[in-house]
């Protein structure tokens, strides 16, 4: 048994400079990965300054009182800021019943065995994937177009429910899972019936990670323009929205003071920015804070 | 010697149903419908695009609009070659790809083998946070900071270009892949890197031969996922990037994607029936199956990686 000799023909190195080479390449990978966590973090804070220096000047009162308007110096986010509340709170009431009873079928009545739950689950997860424009043509060809409903707030709230549902059922199915079995098994050897034991058992201790799930999604919901600039949302909206009627969301005026050469529009966007931020990540705190918070060992 | 009792052998148990429990079926079928509602919105979205897209190639044959090298449906004399809009659209998810990947795995080792757990619960909420900024958001930002950083560093960009589109989209992709690629490789067993280090390798070795290898299939997936986002992204680039349908490599010039087209043609009043309106069900339809068949690529990936470690 000799053949080890032969099969490395170059020349060892010495203990001393190889330990050290070794060293070398380690510290570099760390900074290499370090580098890769400043990008992120770095572009984040950057971003974060940058909008609110931008955008602090022109943080008054009338970029929550005023319609928008084609001079910037009187033009406020009004409708725009209401219209998005209004299509925060469609989307909850419609995507998180919905999604947690698609989560409950899924994760306790469902029997795998069967090719359309099979279907229903690798359909979910890649509606998950569809880019968010696509739900835009969908809501363009059937709610807008093919209904009549016209470009309405309820149109908005339609399709961007379908846009996080995906996210919600993925989510809550996550803290469906995690209920351990003992559990549902002690009710049932109690003579619970299968919906007494999930409604009463499984959902309550399910109720942390599904709200926290359900939050994440309503925030991605309000920061969602893609869709929005194809089932409605019009550039210039000077009364508050009602839920059958036309409106612009925040986002979607973003987008429109954006397109404005006039530098003025440009802090105007970046204050609108600043508050669809605040919106955002408030809910995102709340969200991690809930996780944080009712985050249970079994 | 007492007489051993002989039992006598029960009736085998049987637990017959008393009564059907309608309450019990109705939430059942309940429950089925509200996850059909997801395979109802597949369907949605598939007649949504076909049939206005089956319209628009009665009209201009299938052949020209996959060949064609010139995209302007909305002058007198129009083109329909969608070349045009995929290569924008490639030229941004491969630009983005650049920075998202190594980076986004960068940021997955890190968190997965070198972070304590301290920092690791900092971090994490900090990435989720990242990955929440709204693409508008991000969008303003590559038009009013990136552009002109752009410039000052002496990059002869456009106003609108893709490569400012790009560095912004693979930043917010960061987020996707380290968290999916963590998953990934937190599912790699201990026993495989303990067992690396009993050989005497040290953390750099134990990470990029042990680990990387060990999670890769779930790597590849995080990647076609990432880059199935950059395809369907559209507000970054529609604000950031432009609206010039040309075929170009170069990242300084203005360009459209597949997206953007979609996004501000949607955004008008064209007349229902239109050329012009099937246009953006055509786009949309191509989209729809590039999008369509890397997902389902990402979605096999994770389940043969899971079926491994198990």
């Amino acid at each position: 048994m000799t053949l080890v000799e032969h099969e490395r023909p170059h020349e060892e190195p010495t203990p001393e400079s190889s330990r050290e080479s070794r060293a070398w390449r380690n510290r570099l990978f760390k900074a290499a990965m370090l580098f890769s966590m400043l990008v992120a973090f770095g572009t984040l804070v950057v971003l974060l300054v940058d909008t609110i220096v931008t955008g602090w000047p022109a943080i008054e009162w009338k970029l929550f009182s005023d319609p928008p308007s084609t001079l910037p110096e009187e033009a406020g986010g009004r409708p725009a800021i209401l219209a998005t509340l209004y299509l925060g709170a469609l989307v909850l009431l419609l995507s998180v019943p919905i999604g947690v009873l698609t989560a409950i079928y899924l994760e306790e009545y469902a029997n795998r065995e069967r090719w359309w739950n099979r279907f229903i689950e690798v359909n979910i997860q890649n509606l998950a994937a569809v880019p968010s424009i696509v739900y835009g043509i969908l809501g363009l060809a059937f709610i807008v177009r093919g209904i009549g409903v016209g470009r309405v707030v309820f149109a908005g709230g339609l399709i961007l429910t379908l846009v996080v549902l995906p996210t919600v059922v993925v989510a809550s199915r996550e803290a469906i899972r995690s209920v351990p079995d003992s559990i549902r098994q002690g009710a049932f050897a109690l003579g619970a019936t299968k919906w007494q034991v999930v409604w009463r058992q499984v959902l309550p201790a399910a109720i942390p990670g599904m709200a926290t799930g359900s939050i994440l999604a309503l925030s991605r919901a309000v920061g969602e323009t893609a869709p929005l600039i194809m089932v409605g949302a019009i550039t210039y909206v000077a009364f508050d929205p009602e839920l059958f009627g036309a409106y612009t969301a925040l986002p979607v005026q973003i987008y429109n003071w954006t397109k404005q050469p006039d530098p003025e529009f440009q802090t105007l966007a970046a204050a609108g920015a600043l508050v669809l931020l605040v919106i955002v990540l408030t809910m995102n705190a709340v969200a991690i804070f809930l996780r944080n918070r009712y985050r249970r060992q079994w | 010697m007492p007489q051993a009792v002989v039992f006598e052998q029960p009736a085998p148990l049987t637990l017959p149903r008393k009564r059907i429990r309608w309450g019990e079926q109705l939430v059942h079928v309940l429950l089925f419908i509200a996850a059909a509602i997801s395979v109802l919105t597949t369907l949605g979205i598939v007649l949504s695009l076909l049939l206005p897209a089956l319209d628009f190639f009665r009209e201009v044959s299938p052949w020209e609009f996959l060949t064609g090298t010139t995209w302007a449906p909305l002058f007198l004399d129009a083109h329909f070659g969608v070349v045009p809009l995929v290569v924008g659209t490639f030229l941004i998810s491969f630009l983005s790809a650049l920075v998202a990947f190594p980076l986004g795995v960068g940021v997955a080792i890190y968190l997965s083998e070198y972070a304590g757990q301290r920092v690791t619960g900092v971090l994490k909420p900090v990435l989720e946070i990242l990955a929440a900024i709204p693409t508008v958001v991000l969008g303003y930002f590559a038009l009013t900071f990136v552009t002109p950083l752009l410039r000052d560093i002496g990059l002869d960009v456009e106003i609108f270009n893709a490569l400012s589109a790009s560095l912004v989209l693979g930043v917010m992709l960061i987020p996707t892949i380290a968290s999916l690629s963590e998953d990934a490789m937190a599912a790699v067993p201990r026993d495989l890197r303990d067992g690396g280090y009993a050989l005497g390798a040290d953390k750099l070795q134990v990470s990029t031969r042990i680990v990387v290898p060990a999670a890769i299939s779930g790597i590849i997936a995080a990647f076609v996922l990432g880059f199935s986002r950059a395809v369907g992204e559209t507000i970054i680039v529609l604000i950031a990037a432009g609206q010039l349908a040309q075929i170009t490599f170069d990242p300084r010039e203005t360009i459209e994607t597949m997206t953007a087209f979609i996004g501000a043609t949607g955004n008008g009043d064209i007349p229902t029936g239109s050329i012009e309106y099937k246009t953006i069900f055509a786009v949309g339809l191509t989209l729809f199956v590039i999008t369509l068949v890397m997902n389902l690529i990402s979605i096999r990936l994770v389940r043969k990686y899971r079926e491994i470690y198990e």
